[in-house]
C-alpha cells in the first residue's frame, strides 16, 4: 500500500470503488454518507489526511467527483455552501490552529454548517481594509459591534468569516484581525437587502455586542488583513476562466432568439448580435486560453481580465436581449420581493437578467478596482496615491 | 480545446526573428526606408528568408521547405508586426505559398468538369512544386495579385491563349515580387514580372511599411498551374490562410504599442508626477491590455486551426479579422493618444504603427465584412 501522498489517478479511482463497496449510497443517510467520506479522505483530497483528504494534487479530485457522479452518490449540494467550500475552508485550512480545522472543516464540508463572509460593510466596499466593524478585548474573549453589508447567504449561515477592527490607533491595514463567527449568537442580527431586481439575494447583519470566543480567533491580532488575502485570493481563482463550450451563457440565449424569432430581427439589431457574438467568442477562447496555462503551470496575469470581460460582456448581452424583444421585452414576472438563496439568472426573464447583471462589475471587486491592479500589478505602473496610508485608522476622514 | 500556448520552438524561433529585426531592422532606419525609393527592405527578407529560413516554413521538406506548421508562421508575423517590417513575408511565404500548395494535387476539387478553356495548355503542378522549392529557399518572391482589401479574390483578368489582361488595383507585396499569381476564369496562371506585359505601378498608401501596387497585365504570358475550380479552391484557402495569419501581425503591432506606451507612462512627467500615475490614464492603459490578451487568444485560436486543418478555420479566421483587427486599430489610437504630442510627430515611430493597424484593419476584409461573413458560418442570418 503506497502512502497516501503518492497515489495516481488509478489508485485514487480505486480507492474511491472501495468506499462506495463498503458505503452503498442508495439509500445510504445523506449525512452518514458524506461524513464517512470525509473521514476517508475523499472529500477533498488536496486537504491533510485527517481534514477530508489525502495530501494529493488539486487535480485528482476531479477523478474522485467523476467516481463519486457516476454512481449518482449524494453530494454536498455546492452551489449552497459556495463561500465554505471556496473562502472559508482554504483560509481555516492555511492559517487555523488544529483545533479550529478538526471543529470546523468537516460540517463545512458535509454542508451541516453553512458559511457566510462577513466582510464588506457600508462604509468599506472597494477599501475593505478602512472597514469600522469594532472587536474589542473582553476577558477570554471579544464583544463585536458593528454592520456588515451585501452578505450572501446570511440568513441560512451557521457561520461566518468576519473581519474586525481591533486597534483603530495603528494605521488600516495593521489594526484588523479574522474571526469566526457564530450567525446563531446573541446580537446577531440578519436583514435582507433587497435589490434592484427586486429580490433579496445578499443581507445586512447588524452585530450588536456580539461575543466571539479569542479561540474562535483566526490568526494573530493585528494579522486580519493578511489573512483576509488568503480568502480573497481564493475569491478570485473561482471567477472567470474556464473552458466552456461555444454560445455557452447568456449569447446562448441572444442567439437563440436571434434564430427562433426572425420578426424580432432589424439591420441594426443584427450588427450588434454579430459584435456581441464575436466577444463572447473571444471571451470564450480567452477563458481557454487561460485554463491552459493553469494547467501548463503558467499562472498568467490573464486572470485579472477575466471578470472585467465577463461583466461587460454580461451587461451587454443582457441589454441587447431586452432591446431585440421590443414591446415584449418591457415586460417582467414579478417585482415582489423574493428571498433566494441562489440566483437563478437564465430561469426568470430578461429584464431581471439585465438588471442582474449590473452587479457583475460591482461583485467580488469593482471593474475600475480590477483595472488598477492590471495597471499596477500586471503593468508595473505606480500604485494609487494612498493619503490614510501612515495615518492612525481613527484619523482617518470618513 | 486546441493548444492556444506558445512552445519552446517557437519562443526559440520568436527570439531569432526578433533579435535579427533588432539588429537589421531598427524603426528609425524603417522610418527613412518610407520615404526612400525603396519602401521594401530586400535585404532584410533575404537575411530572413535565406538565413533564417522562414520564407519556407509553410513549404513540406520534401520541397526544400521547413515543414513547419501555421503556428510557427503566426510567431514570426507576431514578430515582423511588432517592427513593422517591410518585407513581403504576408504576401509570398504566406498567401501565395498557401496558393501554390493548393495547386501540387492536379486535379484537387477539380474532379467534375472544370475543364481549362481550349485554348490553354493543361495545369501543371510541377509548376507549383518547382516554385515552392525557389520560394523556400528564398531564391525567388512571388504574390498573388488579388485587392489587399479582399476577402475573397475576385477575377478581373481574362485570358486568351496563354496570354493575360487585365489590372487589379492595391495589391500588397507586388512590389518586390518576382512572380506573380493571377487568378483568371480559366484558372490560377503564373506570370513573371519580367515579362514586357507586366506592369506593376507603386501607389500612396496609408501603410508606409507596406506599400500598395497597381499590377496591370496587357497581354502577358502565363503559365497555368491550377484550372478553375482547383484555382479559386486554392486562392479561398490562400486568403484565409492570410486572414488567419494576419491577426498574428495585428497581435505584434498590438503589442508593440501597449509595450511602448507602458513604458512612456512610466518615465514621462506632468505636474510633478509620471503619466502613468493618474488613474484615467491607468484605466485606459489597463483596458487595451484586456483587448491585448484576448485578441492573443484569438489569434491564437486561428493559427491553431490553420495549422490542424480544423473545420472551424473559417470561423476562427472570420473571428480574428472581425475582433483582432479592431483592436489593434483601438491600441495604436490609445498609444498615440497616450503619448501626447509626441506621439503625434513624424520623427515617432507611432504613425507606422497606426498606419499599419488601420490598413490590416482593412485588408482580407473589415472588420464589418468578417462579422458579415459570420453571420452566414454560425447561422446568424440578417432579416428578410
Amino acid at each position: 500500500m503506497p502512502e497516501p501522498g503518492t497515489l495516481d489517478e488509478a489508485a485514487v479511482r480505486a480507492k474511491v470503488r472501495d468506499f462506495l463497496a463498503d458505503h452503498d449510497p442508495d439509500g445510504a443517510d445523506r449525512l452518514d454518507f458524506l461524513r464517512a467520506r470525509f473521514d476517508a479522505g475523499l472529500a477533498w483530497v488536496h486537504f491533510p489526511p485527517g481534514l477530508g483528504g489525502l495530501g494529493l494534487p488539486r487535480a485528482l479530485q476531479q477523478a474522485v467527483a467523476d467516481e463519486f457522479g457516476r454512481v449518482g452518490a449524494p453530494d454536498n449540494d455546492p452551489r449552497r455552501i459556495g463561500i465554505g467550500l471556496g473562502m472559508a475552508a482554504p483560509t481555516i485550512l492555511r492559517h487555523g490552529t488544529d483545533e479550529q480545522r478538526r471543529r470546523y472543516l468537516r460540517p463545512l464540508w458535509t454542508g451541516e454548517e453553512v458559511w457566510c463572509q462577513l466582510f464588506s460593510e457600508p462604509g468599506a466596499g472597494s477599501d475593505l481594509a478602512g472597514l469600522a466593524t469594532r472587536a474589542v478585548r473582553d476577558g477570554d474573549g471579544w464583544i463585536l459591534n458593528g454592520q456588515k453589508v451585501w452578505t450572501s447567504s446570511a440568513h441560512t449561515a451557521k457561520r461566518a468569516i468576519l473581519v474586525a477592527r481591533t486597534d483603530p490607533d495603528v494605521p488600516k491595514h495593521q489594526g484588523l484581525t479574522y474571526f469566526l463567527l457564530d450567525m446563531e449568537a446573541p446580537g446577531v442580527e440578519v436583514r435582507p437587502l433587497r435589490q434592484a431586481t427586486g429580490e433579496a439575494e445578499f443581507n445586512e447583519v447588524f452585530l450588536s455586542d456580539v461575543r466571539v470566543a479569542d479561540s474562535d480567533r483566526l490568526g494573530d491580532v493585528g494579522d486580519g488583513w493578511a489573512v483576509s488575502q488568503t480568502t480573497l485570493m481564493h475569491e478570485r481563482v473561482s471567477i472567470g476562466g474556464g473552458m466552456v463550450p461555444r454560445e455557452f451563457g447568456e449569447i446562448g440565449i441572444v442567439a437563440r432568439l436571434w434564430r427562433e424569432r426572425p420578426e424580432l430581427r432589424t439591420h441594426a439589431l443584427h450588427d450588434q448580435v454579430l459584435r456581441g457574438w464575436v466577444e463572447a467568442e473571444a471571451a470564450r477562447i480567452t477563458g481557454a486560453r487561460l485554463t491552459q496555462q493553469l494547467a501548463a503551470g503558467q499562472p498568467g496575469p490573464e486572470g485579472s481580465a477575466s471578470k472585467i470581460i465577463f461583466a461587460r460582456l454580461n451587461q451587454q448581452l443582457t441589454g441587447l436581449e431586452v432591446e431585440l424583444l421590443g414591446a415584449e421585452g418591457l415586460r417582467h414576472d414579478d417585482w415582489t420581493m423574493r428571498r433566494e438563496a441562489v440566483v437563478d439568472f437564465f430561469g426568470r426573464t430578461p429584464v431581471h437578467r439585465y438588471l442582474r447583471a449590473k452587479g457583475n462589475s460591482i461583485e467580488g471587486g469593482t471593474s475600475e478596482i480590477l483595472r488598477n491592479i492590471i495597471a499596477e500589478r500586471v503593468l508595473g505602473l505606480p500604485t494609487e496615491m494612498r493619503v490614510d496610508k501612515d495615518v492612525a485608522w481613527k484619523d482617518v476622514p470618513r | 480545446m486546441t493548444d492556444l500556448l506558445y512552445s519552446e520552438v517557437e519562443e526559440a524561433l520568436r527570439a531569432s526573428v526578433r533579435s535579427l529585426l533588432a539588429d537589421r531592422s531598427p524603426l528609425p532606419a524603417v522610418l527613412r526606408r518610407a520615404e526612400s525609393a525603396e519602401t521594401y527592405d530586400t535585404d532584410l527578407w533575404r537575411a530572413l528568408a535565406v538565413d533564417l529560413g522562414v520564407a519556407g516554413l509553410l513549404v513540406p521538406e520534401q520541397l526544400g521547405g521547413a515543414g513547419a506548421s501555421a503556428r510557427e508562421v503566426a510567431v514570426v508575423m507576431e514578430e515582423l508586426g511588432r517592427a513593422v517590417a517591410p518585407v513581403p513575408f504576408l504576401g509570398s511565404a504566406v498567401v501565395a505559398t498557401t496558393a501554390l500548395l493548393g495547386c501540387l494535387e492536379p486535379d484537387g476539387g477539380a474532379a467534375d468538369g472544370g475543364s481549362a478553356a481550349a485554348d490553354a495548355s493543361p495545369a501543371d503542378p510541377e509548376i507549383a512544386a518547382k516554385l515552392l522549392a525557389e520560394l523556400a529557399r528564398g531564391e525567388r518572391t512571388a504574390v498573388l495579385v488579388v485587392s489587399f482589401a479582399s476577402r475573397t479574390g475576385a477575377v478581373t483578368v481574362t485570358v486568351d491563349g496563354g496570354r493575360l489582361t487585365g489590372t487589379v488595383t492595391s495589391v500588397a507585396d507586388a512590389l518586390v515580387a518576382d512572380v506573380l499569381l493571377v487568378l483568371t476564369e480559366d484558372g490560377l496562371y503564373v506570370v513573371d514580372v519580367s515579362d514586357p506585359g507586366v506592369t506593376v505601378t507603386p501607389v500612396v498608401s496609408l501603410d508606409l511599411t507596406r506599400q500598395l501596387c497597381d499590377v496591370t497585365l496587357d497581354g502577358a504570358a502565363g503559365r497555368l498551374v491550377a484550372a478553375a475550380p482547383a484555382a479559386s479552391a486554392a486562392v479561398t484557402s490562400a486568403l484565409l490562410a492570410g486572414s488567419a495569419l494576419l491577426a498574428s501581425e495585428q497581435l505584434g503591432v498590438a503589442m508593440w504599442c501597449l509595450e511602448t506606451t507602458v513604458d512612456y507612462m512610466k518615465t514621462r512627467r506632468q505636474f510633478g508626477r509620471v503619466i502613468g500615475s493618474y488613474q484615467a490614464l491607468k484605466h485606459r492603459i489597463a483596458d487595451v491590455w484586456v483587448d491585448v490578451t484576448q485578441a492573443r487568444a484569438v489569434a491564437r485560436y486561428a493559427a491553431a486551426c490553420l495549422a490542424d486543418g480544423d473545420p472551424d478555420l473559417p470561423v476562427a479566421a472570420a473571428l480574428a479579422q472581425a475582433f483582432v483587427g479592431p483592436v489593434a486599430v483601438r491600441t495604436a489610437e490609445e498609444c498615440l493618444q497616450l503619448h501626447g504630442g509626441i506621439g503625434f510627430t513624424w520623427e515617432y515611430p507611432i504613425h507606422l504603427f497606426l498606419k499599419r493597424a488601420k490598413a490590416d484593419s482593412i485588408a482580407f476584409g473589415t472588420a464589418g465584412a468578417n462579422r458579415a461573413a459570420l453571420a452566414d458560418l454560425v447561422d446568424l442570418a440578417p432579416p428578410e
